[in-house]
């Protein structure tokens, strides 16, 4: 025995119990320390979050209420159908906006000065005269009754009514003046002035006018641009992976393949924007802000990332199972197909839906194929002009009235509750699928 | 050099590398000859020569890493999913070179069944793992034939008993030897004609183990069987021929018996007498 492995014999278990008791509580303080750390970075970060929530949520809530004014309205035969023919013509072309200043006349008898009827005449939305002639139109039996109809109240009014502008402050620096205010507050005394959930913000489309907004336009197109999205980069995206992963070989071309789909993961959306702009929008001549367009855009950005959750997938099924199938006379494709797809399934599915989540919340590529019109009406279908709800806040956020900044807020809450709804879906699905074998 | 040995029969001293013993099978199943195996540079086999006979259990046994887990992969082209492993030599069944263009790998490893160390029954149900096979390979016509192959199967492992009642719950719910009596009813559920057992009990149990050394036994009246493993009591206890492997080379092969009891090579005997390994 040479003269080391003495001194080490030499050392008995009593005194390396010693070394290491003495060693423990630095060993625990970093320890601890470690966990200390990791406590403080979760509570920042739901700290974060929760300031985002709330921040937003304290906006954006108001929005889901509006100011409508009840208005007794004299649907006035002679006004409406005067040949008594109900021709639709003329019931479409009649005057209601003059039924309406009207009924606001009857309300206000003591507004007898010009500038005072102007007033007065604002109190309500410019979309009262459309809601009259809608009601005509869809139920003829109003013409020649008197009616209570509900029409949403401006929005200058509505703020007012949320406590968003200031009575306090001199009358030059507010949008509604003392006099609007003393109607305003002999209107709430006849009970003919009133918050309701605020309907229209979810069906209609977008308008100049914040009373008469919503996020339905913008919503559709949502739907149908991820639609497309989904349908051409889940099985592309899918089968790239599988094939990349399990039947490709390994050589320097399919390492290059591997380089670049991991850069194209990292590109800014904005570039896809623009090869959708010059080469769909220009070359192929696809129709400009249609949901195609748009989905195609947004499967390209998505397409990466399938490719590599799908991969990542794939590779972490336990390689004894494609031996086990192989063992038995499975060919390479049933190998694939019945035994390591359905068990790397869960991880495509749940990659593939995080993919989505994000292509959902894109706006520079849209913007840059057009989706960013100001379009009206309801798309309906994937070729016709729309917007998607990231591009209608963006919109939202850029106008001046200050009642789009609560409608802003609330599409963005609308935005978030789809996004957490899909993000939980995607951890239902890993739940449920890694439970079953 | 160490002590004088003891053994007067051992004539071969520790550097001879030719094969000691007869390594032909009058009736042979799978003839191997001149057998190289390379990992990328490295080689894992060296010049081996051997027969598998027919209906018969032939033990492979050495010192890890010696090469026997590579040479039985070989017979059924399982190290094609290796890469970077180079296969030279002759491995011949039936008339054909398993390792040419022309066979197809599928129907060779139809033929050819594995059973692994470790076991890997499908992670679907014990029904679904024993008639998976049947169903790819068109074994079977309709349901009834189905069911009754997978009860064959199963009775001929010895599970049947165990699990007639609870077909339809997960294969990998089953306890470790049942798991492995699983993956053995699997690979006889399509008949093959060669099983090739990678040490199939080192995971298990000796009850278990014992209950799989019995079904080996009953097996090989249809199959022939090359068994790697580890145990020597398990080489004699199921085999009728043993082959002794060190670093890649086959140093010797004969009747179980007299290996174990009289054997040629200085190597050999100083593997089976415990002196390392």
């Amino acid at each position: 025995m040479n003269s080391k492995d003495s001194k080490d014999t030499l050392r008995s278990s009593a005194m390396t119990a010693n070394l290491i008791k003495k060693g423990l509580k630095k060993r625990y303080r970093t320890e601890r320390l470690f966990q200390s750390i990791g406590l403080i970075a979760i509570i920042l970060g739901l700290a974060a979050v929760l300031f985002l929530f709330t921040s937003i949520v304290g906006k954006g809530y108001g929005a889901f209420q509006q100011t409508y004014i009840l208005l007794t309205v004299d649907f006035d035969k002679d006004l409406i159908d005067p040949s008594g023919d109900r021709d639709l013509d003329s019931i479409s072309q009649a005057n209601y906006g003059v039924m309406v200043k009207e009924s606001l006349r009857n309300q206000f008898p003591d507004a007898k000065k010009r500038k005072d009827k102007r007033l007065v005449y604002r109190l309500v939305s410019s979309g009262a005269v459309f809601q009259l002639r809608e009601l005509v139109m869809s139920n003829h039996k109003v013409i020649g009754q008197k009616l209570d109809v509900w029409v949403p109240a401006d929005d200058d009014i509505d703020m007012l009514i949320k406590g968003h502008i200031d009575r306090s402050l001199p009358e030059s620096d507010r949008r509604v003046s003392d006099k609007q205010i003393y109607f305003i507050d002999k209107l709430i005394q006849a009970k003919r002035l009133k918050k309701r959930f605020n309907t229209t913000f979810f069906s209609a489309g977008d308008s100049r006018e914040p009373e008469l907004a919503g996020i339905g336009g913008a919503a559709v197109g949502t739907m149908f641009t991820i639609f497309v999205t989904l349908l051409l980069a889940f099985p592309l995206g899918i089968f790239s992976a599988i094939y990349l992963e399990e039947f490709a070989p390994r050589n320097r071309w399919t390492d290059l393949i591997e380089v670049n789909i991991n850069n194209l993961a990292a590109v800014p959306s904005i570039v896809f924007g623009l090869l959708g702009l010059s080469v769909f929008l220009n070359f192929f001549h696809l129709p400009r802000s249609a949901p195609v367009v748009g989905g195609l855009v947004l499967a390209l950005m998505t397409l990466p990332t399938i490719i590599i959750a799908g991969r990542a997938a794939l590779q972490s099924v336990p390689p004894s199972v494609r031996e086990a199938a192989l063992g038995i006379g499975a060919s390479a494709i049933q190998t694939t197909f019945h035994h390591i797809v359905p068990l790397a399934m869960p991880g495509m599915l749940t990659g593939s839906i995080i993919g989505m989540a994000r292509a959902i919340g894109e706006t520079a590529p849209l913007l840059m194929i057009g989706m960013v019109a100001f379009i009206v009406d309801i798309p309906k279908g994937f070729t016709d002009p729309s917007t998607v709800l990231p591009v209608q806040i963006f919109l939202w956020l850029d106008s001046p009235e200050r009642a789009f900044v609560e409608r802003s807020s609330a599409a963005i809450m609308v935005l978030l509750t789809f996004l957490i709804l899909i993000n939980g879906l995607a951890a239902v699905l890993r739940r449920r699928y890694e439970r079953r074998w | 050099m160490s002590a004088p040995d003891s053994n007067i029969g051992v004539t071969f001293p520790r550097d001879h590398r030719e094969t000691v013993g007869q390594i032909e099978h009058p009736n042979f199943k799978i003839r191997c000859r001149d057998l190289n195996v390379f990992y990328g540079e490295n080689q894992a086999i060296f010049d081996v020569s051997l027969d598998i006979g027919s209906n018969e259990v032939i033990a492979m046994i050495g010192p890890s890493g010696c090469g026997k887990s590579t040479l039985i992969r070989c017979f059924n082209r399982m190290n094609d999913t290796i890469n970077g492993c180079r296969v030279d030599g002759s491995i011949e069944m039936d008339g054909e070179d398993v390792n040419s263009n022309e066979i197809d790998v599928v129907l060779l490893r139809a033929r050819v069944g594995m059973v692994f160390q470790k076991p890997n029954p499908f992670p679907k149900s014990i029904y679904e793992n024993v008639a998976y096979g049947p169903r790819i390979h068109g074994l079977t016509n309709g349901k009834e034939e189905l069911d009754s192959a997978v009860e064959s199967s199963l009775l001929r492992a010895g599970l049947w008993d165990e699990v007639a009642d609870r077909l339809d719950e997960p294969g990998t719910g089953l306890s470790g030897g049942q798991q492995q009596r699983l993956c053995i009813a699997r690979a006889i559920s399509i008949n093959p004609e060669v099983i090739l057992m990678d040490e199939p009990c080192s995971a298990l149990d000796p009850i278990a183990t014992a209950r799989i050394e019995e079904l080996i036994d009953e097996l090989k009246r249809n199959y022939s069987i090359a068994i790697v493993t580890h145990s020597m009591q398990q080489a004699a206890r199921v085999s009728q021929r043993t082959a002794y492997f060190h670093l890649g080379y086959l140093i010797e092969v004969g009747e179980t018996e007299k290996i174990f009891t009289n054997p040629s090579h200085q190597l050999t005997e100083d593997y089976i007498t415990g002196r390392f390994g």
